[in-house]
């Protein structure tokens, strides 16, 4: 195991974002503090609660993964994509690392990142509303699992796109759908039947609701469901991360 | 002695389907230059590409000190450094961070002190905090030099160092390189400017198609490419030889319009002017005259035309 190679990647990639660190922190912290005051205060006003759960305090589990989901893929795809674009791609591939290594790297720099920016995201929700954790532990784990699964999402991305348009794509055509659309602002039981069906095939719900019922044990579906989406997206995207390297997909060929 | 690269029948075929390496076989000698020369295209790039593990060959076999390039190629790579042909650098960093972090790439402990005696040795520590997008072209290229030598390596794999570097520049590289091989460093060179190969190499290899047409050490290339020929289109075509044209290397051709001389340029006479002397002599009149070398060129063409 080449852990000085992981390591110079990871603080590789740690020492670009510290170089803009001001614009990665300050806009998901102003879109934030924008979502409290249109979905908290200015709509949430008129929902009282949703199952005994303050509107404000409500949304903030769909706020983190909003975050945590966007972040990562956008940290991981680019990690692995700008060298790709600048060539610098070369040496990475023409040094002694196993390709377990490089995606311990960048994906655990990608991670970090978002899981730095989601417990900031979580400091500034506890300014405008009261929060309260009931299982610390799965909070945790759903925080880091799913940093991790969409960083490697990212990843894959990364690796995939050959130019900047497909590169945002995926992001903006179906992570930011798929979150909006998974009860990152409301309860599935606020839609009408058939259209609860349909959200059902949304797999970010299942992440949704399991970091939702952490904090407040309330969730639109099982939190064994939960457990085992993420631990399924998670094998899927090693799975695909590992075919990748196997082929050399976009890299080697 | 164990050559230090053995290659055998490698292939290459591109998912376009182009084939750039049809079964390569070459043994590279431990603390030699060895020029590969060809055309662009020829495939110089791939080969070296698959050998750092870069590109996935098609077919064949390559080892590293005995290390095969995909079995084990943790203990091939550590051995390598490669120098690529485009200047590609990470525009933001500094240039003691960027050769840094090939040093770790490489699973070697950070040493500051080795890091720099690298740049004192190619004249970038005054340049050693500033950003790589504030260097000149020279300066990027001599920071790829660096970023492969920061682990250490035993082979350098050079491509195309020289190409749109300035002459004074380009002697500077081939110093450095030299000092390199004195170090005992085996290093692989690409290029396709045939001083390049003559200054530096100790073997060549001539390249194209995806074939290696042939290696050779550099003292017998050059003596083939010394060879001359010079041209006389004569006034009144010539059925035969006289007598007094016998000892030169003649050959009448195009109906006896021409008589075509070979000679060596390296040699110590080239008799040229005791041939038109000669020429005079036996009553021949010549109406033009032009001399020709065989280049690099020809050498690809007639090797070609072998091939086929």
């Amino acid at each position: 195991m080449n852990f000085q190679a992981v390591k110079s990647i990871y603080a590789f990639e740690m020492n670009r974002w510290r170089r803009t660190v001001l614009q990665s922190i300050v806009s998901p912290v102003i879109s934030t503090s924008l979502y409290f005051v249109v979905f908290g205060a200015a709509i949430g006003s008129r929902i009282e609660t949703v199952e005994g759960v303050s509107y404000g305090a409500f949304i903030v589990p769909g706020l983190m993964m909003l975050t945590l989901l966007q972040q990562s893929v956008s940290a991981a795809s680019f990690g692995i994509y700008f060298p790709k674009f600048t060539g610098t791609i070369y040496e990475i591939l023409s040094a002694p690392v196993s390709f377990f290594e490089i995606v311990l790297g960048y994906v655990g720099a990608a991670a970090t990142k978002s899981i730095i920016l989601g417990t900031i995201i979580l400091i500034t929700a506890s300014l405008f509303v009261d929060l309260r954790i009931a299982h610390p532990f799965w909070m945790v784990a759903f925080l880091l699992l799913t940093a991790v699964t969409f960083s490697l999402l990212g990843f894959i991305i990364g690796i995939w796109a050959d130019n900047f348009e497909k590169l945002q794509l995926v992001p903006l055509l179906i992570i930011t759908p798929l979150v909006f659309l998974g009860g990152s602002f409301y309860s599935v039981d606020m839609l009408p039947p058939f259209w609860q069906g349909v959200t059902m095939f949304n797999p970010v719900l299942y992440l949704i609701s399991g970091f939702r019922w952490s904090f407040y044990e309330v969730s639109d579906v099982s939190i064994v469901w939960s457990v085992a989406a993420i631990g399924m997206f998670l094998s899927l995207a090693l799975g695909i991360v590992w075919w990748i390297f196997k082929t050399g997909y976009q890299l080697k060929s | 002695m164990h050559p230090v690269i053995a290659i055998s029948s490698l292939s290459k075929r591109y998912d376009s389907g182009f084939e750039a390496l049809k079964g390569v076989d070459l043994e590279i000698d431990r603390g030699e230059i060895f020029a590969l020369l060809g055309p662009n295209g020829a495939g110089k790039t791939t080969l070296i590409s698959i050998i750092c593990g870069i590109v996935n060959p098609t077919g064949g076999s390559v080892s590293v000190d005995g290390h095969d390039i995909l079995a084990d190629y943790r203990a091939a790579r550590s051995l390598i450094g490669l120098v690529p042909q485009e200047l590609t650098t990470d525009q933001f960093e500094s240039v003691f961070d960027t050769v840094s972090f090939s040093r770790g790439l490489f699973g070697k402990k950070p040493d500051p002190a080795y890091i720099e005696k690298v740049l004192t040795d190619l004249s970038l520590i005054d340049k050693r905090d500033n950003k790589l997008r504030e260097l000149s072209g020279g300066m990027k290229r001599r920071v790829l030099i660096a970023k492969a030598l920061s682990h250490e390596p035993k082979i350098l794999f050079l491509d195309e160092p020289t190409a749109g570097v300035d002459v004074s520049l380009r002697k500077d590289m081939w110093e450095v390189i030299r000092k390199l091989r004195e170090s005992g460093v085996t290093i692989i060179l690409t290029t396709h400017y045939i001083e390049e190969a003559e200054e530096m190499a100790d073997r060549i290899g001539i390249i194209s198609g995806g074939r290696l047409l042939l290696v050779e050490r550099k003292a017998d290339l050059m003596r083939k490419l010394g060879i001359k020929q010079l041209r006389l289109e004569l006034r009144e075509p010539l059925s035969a030889l006289p007598a007094e044209l016998q000892g030169y290397d003649l050959t009448i051709e195009d109906d006896g319009k021409t008589l075509l001389y070979t000679f060596d340029r390296e040699g110590e006479r080239t008799r040229i002017t005791s041939l038109l002397a000669d020429l005079q002599s036996a009553g021949i009149r010549v109406r033009d005259l032009d001399t020709k070398q065989s280049t690099l060129e020809d050498i690809f063409v007639s090797l070609v035309k072998e091939q086929a």
